[in-house]
């Protein structure tokens, strides 16, 4: 099933700074919202999204409640060598999730 | 009848509040405008971008039930629908669509679940759920730009008569017909949002309130449970006739599915 | 109709909903959410100054939905070893939480920045601050209009 979705380029130029374009399928739960009943649905959410770049870390943000439902998070990076992009999102009750891009540098 | 009281029927009368909305209220074709027109530049931009738009995670959702093999016939989409990129072009456009088995108008959600039942001997999806709703999406895709198609021949006419009827009656505590926003009084404000048209073109959607994906029917109920009316079930013929009245309503327009709206 | 019997069942019902409930009509609730915004800058920037500047916060003026808006961030900034951002802290001052996002990020990013969707619970003012590797910190700040709020009403509908 479709857990997240990511954008990257096949290939760049050394140096080149190259957009990337994630969204992840998650409620993002805020814990402020009540049942019919009055009682709180607990927070459930993606707290830590990582970018490593063959293995190094690039680019993290820490959510929190305040980030919409199915997040949307667009950055960028300099193609610096060809490898694996990583990117993984953890979250609330054991939720992680990983997606990989390849990227061909010249 | 004092002057006052007379002149106040008058104003109102002349504000067509208490004036029964005529057939002739519908829309012109030229001016017919999609929700799309109504949004923030924003909301069109994440509509408009696959890559951003939440509704492509139901999507690829979808695409991959349609290739899973499913109950005891153990039956994929696929296995009779082949690729839905060619087999189901253009077919969500003309739907809802007259089932000659049931004698009445199906809607698409409906029309899968035949064939979860019917073909593949798998237990129906509940509506609104993911499946159903990802399945639902993928094959309204396959109709994205294209014009919506409702024929009307002698099978299907009662049934877009009693759409057209709901439609224009007064109904709820609020004691409102769907006209007197959509037909009457689009591009005014409800609530400082925008009043569109009401035209199905996009759905299921990404709707922002309910921050997730939807159908058609869980925004009829909501604006049936707004005017304080009683909302009909999920599949309830009711709805499907308002969903045949409201697509017919909206023929020639594009479809967006999956569209986003605020 | 409503039954003598059902009336005082609700009424029992509604006498036990919880403190919740009052937490929601508390008057001091937009003081308390602005203390609650300065513990949080201050936890972001310690005892620094933040200048205004250099970072670039982008929102729409007037939104469709407070449930999904569309944000974004750029600083200026060369992004090299010795002069770079190190963090981008997003703030709101009338949420139920303060925070929103914080970015960590280096010379490899290229560019500093983010484009995100968040929540708004209500009109107010949003805060994004950078933090640079010379230690200062730089800010830029946006008001929002929101009609339809996230995080108070239920949406079901």
């Amino acid at each position: 099933m479709a857990r997240a979705v990511v954008t990257v380029p096949a290939q760049a130029k050394r140096g080149e700074i190259v957009e990337i374009k994630t969204l992840a399928a998650h409620a993002m739960e805020t814990g402020f919202r009540r049942t019919q009943l009055g009682e709180l649905v607990p927070r459930d959410i993606i707290r830590r999204f990582t970018c490593t770049y063959n293995g190094v870390e690039v680019y993290r943000v820490d959510l929190h409640p305040a980030v919409a439902a199915n997040p949307l998070i667009a950055f960028t990076t300099t193609a610096t060598e060809t490898g694996t992009l990583s990117f993984q999102w953890v979250g609330d009750n054991g939720y992680s999730v990983t997606e990989i891009a390849a990227i061909r540098v010249e | 009848m004092t002057a006052r009281a007379a002149r106040l029927i008058l104003a109102l009368a002349a504000a067509r509040l208490f004036v029964e909305p005529a057939a002739a209220g519908e829309i012109p074709s030229s001016e017919r405008r999609s929700g799309y027109e109504f949004m923030s530049r924003e909301t069109r931009a994440m509509q408009d971008d696959d890559t951003g738009n939440p509704g492509t995670l139901w999507m690829l959702d979808g695409e991959a039930l349609w290739k899973r093999k499913a109950g005891t016939a153990d039956r994929a989409c696929s296995d009779c629908h082949g690729d839905a990129r060619e087999s189901m072009k253009a077919v969500a456009a003309r739907y809802p669509a007259f089932d000659p088995a049931l004698r009445r108008p199906v809607n698409l959600e409906q029309r899968i679940n035949a064939c979860r039942v019917g073909r593949q001997k798998a237990p129906g999806l509940a509506y609104e759920s993911k499946d159903l709703l990802a399945l639902t999406a993928y094959v309204a895709r396959q109709s994205r730009g294209l014009p919506i198609n409702i024929t009307i021949d002698a099978r299907t006419r009662p049934f877009l008569e009693a759409g057209r009827e709901a439609f224009f009656r007064r109904q709820g505590q609020l004691n409102l017909a769907c006209a007197q926003c959509h037909d009457d009084h689009w591009s005014g404000k409800l609530a400082g949002s925008p009043i569109t048209q009401a035209h199905p073109t996009g759905y299921p959607l990404y709707r922002l309130e309910w921050q997730g994906l939807g159908s058609l029917e869980r925004r009829l109920r909501g604006c049936l449970t707004g005017v304080r009316a009683e909302s009909y079930p999920y599949g309830a013929p009711e709805l499907v006739n308002l969903e045949l009245y409201l697509m017919w309503r909206a023929n020639g327009m594009r479809m967006e599915t999956p569209a986003v709206r605020p | 109709m409503t039954t003598r019997r059902e009336f005082l069942v609700l009424a029992a019902a509604s006498l036990a909903a919880p403190t919740a409930a009052k937490a929601q009509l508390d008057p001091n609730l937009a003081a308390k959410r602005k203390a609650a915004y300065e513990e949080a800058l201050g936890k972001v920037v310690g005892g620094a100054r933040v200048r205004a500047g250099r970072v670039k916060l982008l929102l729409p003026p007037l939104i469709d939905n407070g449930n999904s808006v569309p944000l974004s961030v750029a600083v200026e900034s060369p992004m090299t070893a010795a002069d770079h951002v190190k963090a981008i802290h997003v703030l709101t001052q009338r949420n139920p939480l303060p925070d929103v996002v914080s970015v960590h990020l280096g010379p490899r990013a290229g560019r500093a920045g983010i484009s995100t969707r968040v929540r708004l619970a209500d009109t107010q003012t949003v805060v994004a601050i950078a933090e640079l590797s010379d230690g200062t910190f730089w800010s830029d700040s946006a008001e929002v209009v929101v009609t339809l709020s996230a995080c108070l009403e239920e949406g079901l509908i």
